[in-house]
């Protein structure tokens, strides 16, 4: 393990902000603590200025976050090396389980993406979006790199199994985070400029065909509702007309909490959950879209810094990818609300209402801590 | 560990490092491209999407002012408003409108002319406007939309005032009635103040003084949510109530009026004479307006328009009659004035007329004649044609066209009304250009006794007896007494008809004798009379009878009998109230029409002195 070694030479270690610390015997990185939790505090805030029936889903939702900082805890526990060696048992846990929602999940909107467990739904897809990247980071941290023909193959082969499956659901959104979060292991890991190239060659030739024969009816609507939203004012364009007016009509300080006309009467669709943010451009102006965005900011800083420091490549590619897909959740979500991205479904992490999007999340964030505490086990 | 041997930690480190410093470029690249999306939405295109969401919000509705009431004299509520419940659709709303209106249907039975104004309406209508499709629902209709209202979206049930006439069919014609408005009407009406209001004045006072009482439109200014549903009112101006009119009728005058035209055809009008104003105006027989509030159906609406008794026609401004012998008062006076007759001066009656160069004889209505030196007084008390005929002769057309005009025949009397009518007052200019021949003789001889060409309304007559009671002063008749508490001005004209006295004494003392004189042809009405009436039978023929034939009123039909007619003022001494009164096929003025201004008269001095005669009748 002299790779380890070497690292630490190389990178002293500071206490404090540049290392997870322990705290009574558990693995616990302070700063990002705290910022998910300042973090979770102002999406419950935001949420309950949705609307006047607010309390019962924040409610909720504080149960939910409560549950998912306690999944984070439980999972900073675990060693990086741990994760390592077990990464393949979540992935094909997920596989697996996604093969059991094509057969047999139930749906909603004409997509089949829950598997009811009687007592409990749950989306398998969610698990991948954890799932992939770990096992990329896992089977590519161990290899040379940048890597070799062969283990590109076997990368791409093990994200695009998840992701087609997903895919097929069909749930454009989570294919698509998948698909990022297994990107950006191999991006991290040194893909060969030519290899990138050769990608973006490809997506742009198979394009026409996604568009023509891969995309459902409704997908390519609201890419074309996109491009012009007042074709269809009441149908697809509505909710992309007034999410912008709620932004737009937030100004620079916003209505105040409550006050947002848009979501309040009920004009905003989907205030709680994917198209929150208009509610707190509606509300808070942009002054509070810059807060909000600082946040996201500080939190992808703690996770960049995270992987900077991390002892293994393992931890560095996960840590990395982890953090770069935080990020397009916030990107994705903020583009499509504000109408420069089709609508996929997408929430806005730690805002949206949403068990299970929490439950993953808190899972990446704990695999963080994780990452940053290592140097500090035995 | 395969590869362990061939690995570069360093290499691989900062291959790591520049990937991820990459990344960073692109994460803040696509920072900064959120952020100037946002900023774009919310500083630079903020005024727009403000402007969106307040619209998006708020939406104006018009509530409409309350219609003005109508008051008789006395202060007796004539037009009321009452409560009402209305179905409306918000076509915005309706998930589906064919659908709606089907399933209404099942339940209420929609008609066809309903359905159709509603279709009508709807496409005029502003958005989330809602359009009334019935007003003024039964406890049955009520009761079967609260079952349903689940399933119907769309539908709008809201209380809404409906005019409410409690002496409907007393005060038919006179105070018309308002309705739904039409398509011929709305191009006219101001769109802004006829907002949320879907009735108007159709006929009558209603009509004329609509704008009066129509009053003021408010708005509310609500909030709905996105599914139109309205959350809270953000500003109120209120309507500002139409203006209540009283009128100078009496409610008292008018039930003796349209009571005693009882089984008959025919119109009443009573006139003060002192102020102008229209004490009573009936016109029989009257229909319920109450029908015509919330949209007649054809079955009612037919079975009106088919009575062969024509009750949607008002007698009192549209009938035109022959007024008879009723015009000799006024003719007489013009053969004073214009000097070829004096009170003293006498002709002899043999029982017809007979122009110049003439075999053709022009008959009395008395076989035989009057008889030798019949002056003025004789001709008016007896109602002698010949005299008139020959006073009328002497005089020329005239001369009758220019004192016929002067005492309100010919033209509309100027009344606060609609659709009034100005009968004929024949001259040569007149018979040239409508009938495109001269003027003979002859028509003179049969216009002096108000036949021939000459027609005149009721009004008209009361008007005339008016100007007769006043000596010649020329008011114009008034409904209306206050608009609110503005008292509305009978005009007065500035050329008065000018005469001596010793002429109008002639002539009133005359009539007053055709009510008391031994032989007044309206004397049957004098028995028990306590105060002085002048009066003028009349009677109008509506079969011309021809030469040579006699009248044998027996032989014809009801209908093709005379029209009788009366005028009078009383007290005679200082008049203060004038009557003109028609009964279609009533035959003779002194039996069916004189009794009814008995009447009249009777009840205005009980009520206007009640010490000194008989109680008021109730």
């Amino acid at each position: 393990m002299y790779q380890t070694d070497y690292v630490r030479r190389m990178k002293p270690e500071g206490s404090g902000l540049y290392g997870g610390t322990r705290w009574q015997g558990l693995s616990v990185d302070v700063p990002l603590l705290v910022l998910l939790l300042v973090l979770a505090g102002t999406g419950l805030f935001v949420l309950a200025g949705a609307s006047a029936d607010a309390p019962a889903y924040v409610f909720r939702q504080a149960v939910y976050m409560g549950v998912g900082f306690v999944i984070m805890l439980v999972t900073a526990q675990f060693s990086p090396r741990f994760l390592r060696r077990w990464a393949v048992l979540p992935y094909l846990a997920g596989i697996i389980l996604l093969l059991a929602v094509l057969v047999v999940g139930t749906g909603a909107k004409g997509a089949q993406r829950w598997l009811d467990l009687g007592f409990f739904r749950f989306q398998p897809s969610e698990i991948l979006k954890i799932a992939s990247p770990l096992m990329l980071a896992s089977y590519l941290g161990q290899r040379h790199l940048p890597p070799r023909f062969k283990h590109v193959l076997v990368s791409l082969i093990l994200l695009a199994l998840p992701a087609i499956m997903v895919g097929l659901q069909p749930d454009l959104g989570t294919a698509i985070l998948i698909t990022a979060a297994g990107l950006f292991v191999l991006f991290l890991a040194g893909l060969e400029k030519r290899y990138i190239a050769g990608a973006i060659v490809t997506v742009v030739a198979i394009a026409p065909v996604f568009w023509l024969y891969l995309l459902r009816d409704y997908q390519r609507q609201r890419i074309l509702t996109l491009l012009d939203p007042q074709a269809d004012k009441l149908g697809a364009g509505w909710n992309i007309i007034q999410s912008t007016t709620a932004i737009g009509s937030g100004g620079l300080y916003g209505k105040g909490w409550q006050q947002g006309t848009q979501s309040q009467l009920d004009f905003l669709p989907e205030s709680h959950t994917d198209f929150i943010i208009a509610v707190l451009g509606e509300e808070f102006g942009l002054v509070g879209v810059l807060g909000l965005m600082s946040l996201y900011l500080l939190v992808i800083a703690r996770g960049l810094v995270i992987s900077v420091n991390a002892r293994t490549m393992f931890g560095r590619l996960l840590a990395g990818s982890i953090t770069l897909t935080f990020f397009v959740y916030i990107f994705v979500n903020m583009g499509m609300v504000s109408g420069i991205l089709p609508v996929v479904g997408v929430p806005l992490p730690f805002v949206s209402y949403g068990g299970t999007a929490i439950v993953t999340l808190m899972l990446g964030f704990g695999m963080l801590m994780s990452i940053s505490t290592e140097k500090q086990r035995n | 560990m395969r590869d362990n041997a061939f690995k570069d930690p360093r290499r691989e480190y900062y291959l790591f490092l520049s990937r991820l410093g990459f990344a960073v470029f692109l994460v803040l690249l696509m920072v900064g491209g959120i952020l100037w999306r946002y900023y774009h939405l919310q500083i630079v295109e903020h005024d727009r999407f403000a402007t969106q969401s307040e619209s998006n919000r708020v939406h104006v509705r018009p509530s409409p002012p309350t219609r003005g009431l109508i008051y008789d004299r006395n202060g007796v509520l004539l037009a009321d408003n009452q409560a009402g419940l209305t179905l409306s659709i918000v076509v915005e709303r309706a998930d589906d409108l064919d659908q709606l209106l089907k399933e209404l249907d099942a339940l209420l039975g929609l008609e066809a002319e309903e359905l159709d104004r509603f279709k009508k309406q709807a496409l005029r209508r502003k958005p989330y406007e809602p359009v009334p499709l019935r007003i003024n629902l039964t406890e049955r209709e009520q009761s079967l939309l609260a079952v349903n209202e689940y399933r119907l979206n769309g539908v709008e049930i809201t209380a809404q005032l409906v005019r409410y006439y409690p002496h409907a069919e007393l005060f038919s014609h006179l105070l018309g009635y308002v309705g739904r408005i039409n398509e011929r009407e709305l191009p006219e009406l101001d769109p802004v103040r006829y907002s949320g209001t879907y009735v108007i004045g159709k006929t009558g006072v209603e009509k004329f003084y609509e704008d009066q009482l129509l009053g003021q439109v408010g708005y509310d200014y609500v909030e709905t949510n996105a599914r139109g549903r309205v959350m809270r009112v953000l500003e109120r101006i209120p309507p500002a109530v139409g203006q209540d009119l009283t009128l100078n009728v009496d409610i008292r005058l008018q039930q003796v009026a349209y009571e005693a035209l009882e089984g008959e055809r025919g119109a009443v009008v009573a006139l003060d004479v002192k102020t102008g104003g229209v004490l009573a105006m009936a016109s029989r027989p009257g229909f319920d307006t109450n029908l015509f509030v919330t949209g007649i159906s054809h079955k009612d609406y037919n079975a009106l328009l088919n009575d062969q008794d024509h009750p949607l026609f008002d007698r009192v401004l549209q009938g035109q009659y022959p007024p008879g012998s009723t015009v000799k008062p006024v003719f007489g006076f013009a053969a004073l004035e214009t000097g070829v007759m004096t009170p003293d001066s006498t002709i002899f009656d043999p029982g017809f007329f007979r122009l110049p160069n003439s075999t053709h004889k022009y008959r009395d209505w008395k076989k035989g004649g009057h008889g030798a030196r019949i002056d003025l007084h004789d001709a008016i008390v007896q109602s002698c044609d010949t005299y008139f005929y020959t006073a009328g002769v002497k005089m020329g057309i005239d001369s009758l066209h220019y004192y016929g005009t002067k005492f309100g025949f010919g033209e509309p009397t100027g009344i606060d009304l609609p659709a009034e009518r100005g009968g004929l007052m024949p001259s040569r200019e007149w018979k040239r250009g409508v009938r495109g021949v001269s003027w003979y003789p002859g028509d003179t001889v049969n216009t002096s006794i108000g036949q021939g060409f000459m027609l005149a309304t009721p009004l008209q007559l009361a008007v005339s007896a008016s100007r007769l009671a006043n000596r010649g002063e020329i008011r114009e008749p008034r409904l209306v007494m206050k608009v609110g508490d503005e008292p509305v001005a009978s005009p007065v004209s500035d050329k008065p008809i000018v005469g001596p006295p010793e002429h109008w004494d002639a002539v009133i003392e005359a009539m007053r004798d055709v009510v008391h004189g031994q032989r007044g042809t309206a004397k049957i009405i004098a028995r028990d009379l306590n105060y002085l009436i002048a009066g003028k039978t009349g009677t109008a023929q509506v079969v011309g009878i021809r030469q040579g034939e006699t009248y044998k009123a027996e032989e014809l039909e009801k209908r093709q009998r005379d029209h009788a007619l009366f005028i009078a003022f009383a007290p005679a001494d200082d008049p203060e109230i004038a009557v003109g009164i028609i009964v279609e096929n009533g035959e003779h003025g002194s039996s069916t029409a004189a009794p009814i201004a008995r009447k009249l008269f009777d009840t205005y001095m009980a009520i206007t002195y009640p010490e000194e005669f008989a109680r008021v009748p109730d």
